[in-house]
Formats: structure tokens, C-alpha cells, sequence
């Protein structure tokens, strides 16, 4: 019998619920940790950026007009089918990272408690940073939480998929949508994240996954009119700078990089970052 | 040419006479047109032409006065952000907005199209059609967007509906004394004409009978404007012109809603007739969410960001 020949997948771009290629057309190698070619990602362009933020936009009113608790189950279901491709994420992120199958594996079960953790949050959100605030007259005065629409996520760069998944989730879990650049070294477990979204009842466009120089996608998003905040996890401080100056002209809110331990349990601070608060005033009536 | 239209015969055989419309080519060749890569400095000029061909329309039965004014605010100054932009060709309104739209535009230079003769069906006798025209060209209509009775298109009556367009041709004389006369759009409603020689037919019957425009739909149903049936009225004013002398503009309408199908549309026109269609006189685009795409393209090449739709009017 012939041997079998090996049948290698096409990594490509997750926008709008569907998987097409760049529209440049172009492709950038991907090597493991000691420099063996992986695989060929599509190397997005600023028009797929665009594309992607009005993908994410036209998500955003359905997702965020969805209750929280059916939020809070479409999440859950991407767990569920997170762990059904654990073996698949476990090999992506050793062979990415360079890690031992062991401990790759600890950083996917990591990131898998870490998204139902978030998971969890959607309805419990307005509970921490809502209040009923009191007020020299008689009225209820109350401050909910709401989120601010498009969000653009830079995912880290050190972390390919526990710290990708660390910054998604607190974006989607509130009800905003996401254009996320993934990791530029190792952007295969974003891509693969993208066909388990796909397959998780979560609407297209709440989150869609762009591959390719950080920089180049960044720079239309940060001054994109269109988009509401920005993630700057994964941009190097000159980059990061010259972000922040260009999401002032729509004053979009701004998540600057920090050092963060992508392992440890992480607080509501980034959950928190991208929502605005809606206050109403209502008689108390007799 | 008059002889064609001596006789119902006289007219089948003429129309059915036309040559017939090569339907793969046809699409083979708006699909490669499709494909011109419009860059820069003549995107920019694209995008300002587009804007300025572009009869802004609201054609709604919840129409009110105030809607109809805030469009006409629009069609004036369709970026009040950046003056340089360039004013719309007409406000297209209903029959009984035509006065309020006038008084709207007064000065501006933009005329006011009334859809007229019973739009969208075309369903109602000849004299309510007639009575309809009169009665938008007094209130001031600058054009008129008249439809056929697709009715009597598609059962073979051809000089009915001939006869037809000339009557509501007539109507569109003002009675001021003046006399001159709004121009004429014949629309066809290419989405229930079935086949592209019966577009080809309507296209040269409505030139017969002296159409100033020939347009592609009114936008009420579910197929609209497509590149190429458009492609097939812009061929048919080419050949008329060739043979009459008589030029007549072409007006896709309905479904163009993106910069990117706009430019397509003026490649095609740009292709297949050149300069000389390439202006407001002879060419419109019947649309209404058009004009914020184009505004949200021209504040994108002004400033190099791409824009969002918190910066166009929500219509």
C-alpha cells in the first residue's frame, strides 16, 4: 500500500462568521519556536481590517441587544467546544510556543477555565459596576453598565492562546464585538479559535480574527472612525504611542499594555475597561 | 424611423427585429468591466461625480413634509463637514411632495423628479396617468419618472404603451405658457420585463416615443438595477444616438448601495459611451443609501481614516 499522503490545512481569516482569504491575496510563513515551517497564514491587509469592523458592526446590535444570560450560554457552548479540541490546541501551542506537550496542555486547560470564568461574568457584570445611586430627591437613580460597541483587540504576543483568549472573552462576554489581530509569531491558534466560534452559536461578526503584521492591521484600526476601543496588549510601546495618538481623534477608550502574567487569575479590570455607563432617573412615585 | 411606429405591426416587427441580446457575453463582459481598479486621484473623481449623478430619493407612504425637507437639506449640502462636496442631481419625491420639495430647494439648483402614472404598478387608466403627470408638473416637477404598463409590454401591445409614453410625454408640457416641458424618465421595471431582448424591446420603444432618460426599475420589487441590464440600455442609447441623432440619458435605480458598485456602474458608462454620457444631464443613479457610503469613501480619501456611519445623516 502507497503511503498516505498528508492532507495540510489552509489557516485562513475569520470574518463575519465566514473564512475567507485575504483580500490582498498574500500569505506569511508560520514557524514553530525553533524556526520549522508550520503552516502559511493570510497576511491581512488594512482593507480586511475594514472589512472586519464592518462585520463587527453590524453584529454589534444583535449581540448586544441579546440578554445576558443567553450570552453568558453561547459562551459556554465555545467552552464546550474548546474542550472538544483540546488535542488540536495542545499541539498548535507546544509547536507555537515551544512548550512541552504537558505543559501546553496546562495552558489550554487554563484558557478554557479562564473563557467559562468570563463565561460566567455576563450576568454579573451589571451587579459590579451598576448601583442605585442616591439622589437629593425622590427618584431612583440608577447607573448600568453597557458596552461600547466595537472593540479592536490586539491579541499579546507572548501568549498565543491562553493570552488571546484572556482578551477576547472580557471584550464578547459585556456585548461588545470584536476585530481581533492575532499574535504575529503565532497566530495558528487564533485562526483555529475562529472555527470553534464558528461552530458555537455565537453570531458571525461578534468575533472575527485577523492574521498578519501587527502594525499594518493596527494602524487603520486605531484610526478607524467606526471602531469604539482598542486593546493594545500586543503592541510593542513605540507602536502602542503611535496608537494611542491615533485612537484620540474619535476618543476611543484605550487598554495600554501592561506586563501581566497571562497564568494568574485575572481580576474584572479589563471586563470593566469596555463598557460606558447609562444612568437614568426614575420617580419614586408615592 | 417614424414608419416603425405607423402600426401595431409595424412596431412588433421593428422591436422584434432588434438583434438579440447575447446573455453570457452580456454578463461576461459587466463582470470583467467589474473589475477596473478605480485608485486615488480618480476615485476621488468617481466618488464626486457619483454624488453629484445621484437623484436622492425617498419614495415611502410614510413620507412627511419634514422628511421630505431634511433630504432636500441633505441634496444641498450632502457634507455640511466639507463644503467642496458636491450637490446631488435631483430630489426624487412622490407627486404630492413635488411643492413642498420645490419650496425645499428653491435656489439651490437641484431639480425635483416626480415618479408619476400610478408608480410603482402602473396599474390605473390612461387618464388618472395623464391627470397624475399634469398634476406634478404643475405643482413644479422638474422631471418626471413615468413607469409602463409592463401589463401591456409583455402581452405584445407595444404601440399601446408607445402611445402610452407619448401621451404622458405631451402632459409633461407646463401650462405656464412657457413652453417648455419636464423631462420624461420612462421606467421600465427590468426585474418583471423577464429577459434582456424584452429590455432591449422597452429600451427602444421608450426612445421611439421620445424618452428624455430610459431607467431600469423603481425599486419596489425584488430584482432592481443590475450592471447588466443597465448595460443593455446604455448599449441601446449608444445605438439610437447612432442612428436617430437623439440622445437620451440612462438612470439604473434601486439595490446600489456602495461607492464600489457606483464607480462599476460609471466604468460601464465610461466604456461603452464615453465622455459624453458622463455627467448629471445624461446619467443618474436612482438611490437613497448610496450618498453615505460615497460621503463615508470621501471622508476616508480626505483624512486617510476610514470613516463610520456616526459621521453620515441617519435617514
Amino acid at each position: 500500500m502507497s503511503e498516505r499522503l498528508s492532507v495540510l490545512k489552509t489557516y485562513k481569516l475569520f470574518v463575519g462568521g465566514k473564512f475567507p482569504r485575504s483580500e490582498s491575496g498574500r500569505v506569511y510563513e508560520v514557524t514553530d519556536a525553533k524556526g520549522k515551517w508550520l503552516a502559511n497564514a493570510p497576511l491581512a491587509s488594512r482593507k480586511d481590517a475594514r472589512d472586519a469592523v464592518v462585520a463587527a458592526r453590524k453584529a454589534f446590535g444583535g449581540w448586544s441587544g441579546a440578554t445576558a444570560y443567553n450570552r453568558g450560554q453561547i459562551l459556554y457552548r465555545v467552552a464546550e467546544m474548546l474542550e472538544g479540541r483540546r488535542g488540536q490546541f495542545v499541539a498548535e501551542v507546544a509547536e507555537a510556543e515551544g512548550l512541552s506537550k504537558s505543559k501546553a496542555g496546562l495552558q489550554v486547560d487554563t484558557a478554557i477555565d479562564r473563557w467559562v470564568w468570563y463565561a460566567g461574568w455576563s450576568d454579573k457584570v451589571a451587579q459590579i459596576a451598576g448601583a442605585a445611586n442616591p439622589v437629593a430627591g425622590p427618584y431612583f437613580n440608577l447607573s448600568t453598565p453597557e458596552p461600547t460597541g466595537v472593540v479592536a483587540v490586539l491579541a499579546p504576543q507572548e501568549s498565543s492562546f491562553l493570552g488571546l483568549v484572556s482578551v477576547i472573552a472580557p471584550a464578547i462576554v459585556t456585548g461588545n464585538t470584536a476585530v481581533v489581530v492575532a499574535g504575529e509569531r503565532a497566530p495558528l491558534p487564533a485562526l483555529s479559535l475562529g472555527e470553534v466560534l464558528a461552530t458555537s452559536d455565537l453570531p458571525g461578526g461578534v468575533v472575527n480574527v485577523l492574521s498578519g503584521r501587527t502594525a499594518e492591521i493596527a494602524a487603520p484600526l486605531a484610526s478607524h472612525q467606526d471602531v469604539n476601543a482598542i486593546d493594545l496588549a500586543g503592541a510593542d510601546p513605540e507602536l502602542a504611542t503611535e496608537l494611542e495618538r491615533a485612537a484620540a481623534e474619535n476618543l476611543k477608550r484605550v487598554l495600554r499594555p501592561q506586563p501581566v502574567d497571562w497564568t494568574a487569575a485575572p481580576d474584572t479590570a479589563r471586563l470593566l475597561t469596555f463598557l460606558e455607563t447609562k444612568t437614568v432617573w426614575h420617580p419614586t412615585g408615592a | 424611423m417614424a414608419d416603425v411606429t405607423a402600426s401595431d405591426s409595424a412596431l412588433r416587427r421593428f422591436l422584434h427585429g432588434l438583434p438579440g441580446v447575447d446573455a453570457v457575453g452580456l454578463q461576461a463582459r459587466t463582470a470583467t468591466l467589474g473589475t477596473r481598479s478605480i485608485k486615488t486621484t480618480a476615485k476621488a473623481y468617481a466618488i464626486d461625480l457619483a454624488i453629484s449623478m445621484i437623484d436622492l430619493t425617498t419614495l415611502e407612504g410614510a413620507d412627511t413634509p419634514g422628511k421630505v425637507r431634511a433630504l432636500c437639506a441633505k441634496g444641498i449640502s450632502p457634507d455640511p463637514t466639507d463644503r467642496t462636496t458636491p450637490q446631488v442631481a435631483a430630489i426624487c419625491v412622490y407627486g404630492d411632495m413635488v411643492a413642498t420639495a420645490k419650496e425645499a430647494l428653491t435656489g439651490s439648483g437641484i431639480h425635483v423628479a416626480a415618479v408619476a402614472t400610478a408608480f410603482p404598478s402602473g396599474r390605473a387608466s390612461l387618464p388618472v396617468k395623464l391627470a397624475d403627470t399634469r398634476d406634478a408638473v404643475a405643482a413644479g416637477a422638474d422631471e418626471i419618472d413615468m413607469v409602463i404598463d409592463r401589463g401591456a409590454f409583455l402581452s405584445g401591445r407595444y404601440l399601446e404603451v408607445f402611445e402610452e409614453i407619448r401621451r404622458v410625454k405631451e402632459a409633461c408640457v407646463r401650462e405656464d405658457g412657457s413652453g417648455t416641458a419636464a423631462h420624461l424618465k420612462v421606467i421600465f421595471e427590468t426585474g418583471e420585463l423577464q429577459t434582456y431582448d424584452n429590455v432591449r424591446r422597452a429600451s427602444w420603444l421608450a426612445m421611439l416615443a421620445g424618452a428624455d432618460f430610459i431607467k431600469t426599475s423603481t425599486g419596489k420589487v425584488a430584482v432592481n438595477a443590475t450592471p447588466p441590464v443597465t448595460l443593455v440600455l446604455l448599449e441601446a442609447v449608444r445605438d439610437f444616438r447612432a442612428a436617430v441623432g437623439v440622445q437620451v440619458g440612462v438612470k439604473p435605480a434601486g439595490g446600489i448601495r456602495t461607492s464600489k458598485d457606483a464607480i462599476k456602474y460609471l466604468v460601464m458608462v465610461n466604456e461603452t459611451l464615453g465622455d459624453d454620457w458622463l455627467s448629471p444631464e445624461w446619467f443618474r443613479f436612482g438611490a437613497s443609501s448610496l450618498l453615505n457610503d460615497l460621503l463615508m469613501q470621501r471622508q476616508k480619501l480626505s483624512t486617510g481614516r476610514y470613516s463610520g456611519p456616526d459621521y453620515v445623516t441617519v435617514d
